[in-house]
């Protein structure tokens, strides 16, 4: 089966920094692909390059079979980038965010487009106030429904629940969830461990330029050594796992 | 690819609409583009005109012409807020990662501005006639301050990109105008240069507004325009020029 993002010897570096050092890693389409990192580990980066934004200094990468360096236009044509910062324009309303998007994916209907998104992300009711009245989780939903516009088969979601309280980040990770049962592939950057625990098909972890690890959460819990009895068992959380390769890599 | 191509027009007009929604919605760039150089105008004639002597009898005539250049270069200040603001807030890049015609997120903004422009051109000049502006000039003089008027704005938009594609902040984006918006009080916009101190004079008669001034002005009260024209055309172009390029160098540094 054709991969949704097949990416090699990824290098990337800005000056002297070098971010990337070589990254492989392959996404199946419809399912959800989450990368996992701390602040600055490059997962933006990593975004950037994948949806034609920042070119690579060395290595492929491929979007839907397509080279993001060498068919850029084909790449767009199937996906969608919802960055790090939610990126809606502020003085519009909700509506005119969405049609927008509409008109410029060449819709033959923006109206009912933005309509129908409006109710799934509950807007319906804010639809006609300028963005800038919003609160963060109505931005990010928002957001993501412009994302959304057109149906891409690819959606890039980079750290979509930063900055978000507790109940916009469950708000999140349901339509996230309803994304995937509807077959669209989602990739997904986060730092919060939990975030990749609830929603991830397959988990990759980047530290210091390299995917580390890259596995579906039960492989995961696998590489860890078996559960210590102590008072109570406890099942290891993807945190210890996290530091456990991390330590390894790093005695090395 | 054909399909990007095909809706190049559709796409900029999105981005068209888009901008003048944020110009129609945002009180402070409608009182800076339109209300404020219309003040002054009203300032200039009704206050200070009477002791200005211009060697024209209209002073409203005299003046018009630095009018709408202070105006435009108040409007492009806007342009370089807007496109700044756009690079800040992610929405250009969320352009980018679309399949749409790529140079629509910046083009939509040049596109912005010369409309923009145009629409507080035509307001000042309708106070003006208001105010007693009359001009004998026929269609074909008309058509060249259109055209002086259309350079001189693109000219400056150039430059408002420039500033906008490479400023750090909100300031800096817009900072860069308050020169440009000066300009014409050290040039033979308000009064005649023979009146201001030899080192002023030297440097209102060979900066450009004055020579934009002067060729407008002559063209609307049907004067022969001599050489001022063709000065005025080659401040144009030669800005235009040399501010695009240096905009393309700041674009292609933000975007791939
Ligand atoms: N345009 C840039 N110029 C210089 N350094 C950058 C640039 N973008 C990112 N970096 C640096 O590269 C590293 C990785 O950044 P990023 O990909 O944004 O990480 P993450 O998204 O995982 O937080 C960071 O150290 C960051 O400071
Ligand atoms: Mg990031």
């Amino acid at each position: 089966m054709e991969k949704a993002i097949q990416v090699n010897g990824l290098q990337k570096s800005y000056k002297k920094l070098h971010v990337l050092k070589g990254i492989d890693f392959e996404v199946e389409k419809g399912s959800i692909f989450a990368l996992l990192g701390s602040n600055g580990a490059g997962k933006t980066t990593i975004v950037r390059i994948l949806t034609t934004l920042l070119k690579q200094d060395g290595g492929t990468a491929a979007v839907n079979g397509f080279d993001v360096a060498t068919k850029p236009d084909y790449v767009r044509q199937s996906i969608s980038l919802t960055g790090q910062f939610a990126a809606v324009d502020e003085i519009l309303t909700g509506r005119e965010n969405l049609i927008m998007i509409a008109r410029l994916r060449h819709l033959t209907n923006p109206r009912q487009v933005a309509d129908d998104l409006l109710k799934r992300f509950s807007l319906t009711e804010a639809a006609d106030r300028r963005v800038f009245s919003y609160s963060g989780g109505m931005r990010r939903r928002l957001d993501i429904a412009m994302s959304l516009v057109g149906e891409p088969q690819l959606i890039f979601l980079d750290e979509p629940t930063t900055g978000l309280d507790p109940e916009g980040r469950i708000e999140v990770w349901k339509t996230v969830k309803e994304l995937a049962g509807g077959g669209t592939t989602v990739f997904l950057t986060t730092q919060y461990l939990e975030e990749a625990e609830q929603l991830a098909d397959r988990i990759a972890i980047l530290h210091e330029g390299k995917i580390i690890a890259n596995s579906t959460l039960e492989e995961l819990k696998k590489l860890f050594p078996p559960a210590k009895v102590e008072y109570v068992e406890k099942q290891p959380t993807l945190e210890e796992i996290f530091l456990a390769i991390i330590g390894k890599k790093e005695d090395e | 690819m054909g399909t990007v191509k095909k809706y190049f027009f559709n796409d900029m007009g999105v981005m068209v609409g888009r901008s003048m929604r944020h110009i129609f919605r945002s009180v402070d760039t409608i009182i800076t583009v339109a209300i404020t150089p219309i003040a002054m105008m009203l300032l200039f004639v009704y206050v200070l005109g009477g002791a200005i002597q211009t060697g024209m009898d209209n002073y409203v005539n005299y003046l018009l012409p630095g009018i709408l250049l202070i105006a435009i270069a108040s409007g492009i200040s806007y342009t370089a807020y807007r496109l700044f603001m756009d690079l800040q807030c992610g929405i250009f890049e969320r352009f980018h990662s679309m399949p749409i015609a790529r140079s629509a997120a910046l083009w939509g903004h040049v596109l912005t501005s010369l409309v923009s422009n145009a629409i507080s051109v035509v307001l000042i000049i309708f106070v003006a006639i208001i105010m007693g502006f009359r001009s004998s000039a026929g269609v074909l003089p008309w058509l060249a301050v259109v055209g002086i008027l259309t350079l001189f704005t693109l000219a400056l938009t150039w430059i408002a990109a420039i500033a906008g594609l490479s400023a750090k902040s909100v300031d800096g984006a817009v900072a860069f105008s308050y020169p440009l918006i000066f300009l014409p009080f050290i040039s033979s916009a308000f009064v005649p240069t023979e009146s201001m101190p030899s080192v002023v004079r030297i440097f209102a008669e060979n900066q450009p507004v004055t020579s934009i001034v002067e060729a407008i002005r002559a063209l609307l009260s049907g004067q022969p325009v001599g050489n001022d024209i063709w000065i005025a055309l080659m401040w144009c172009l030669g800005i235009l020029i040399v501010a695009y390029l240096f905009a393309m160098r700041a674009y292609k540094r933000k975007a791939v």
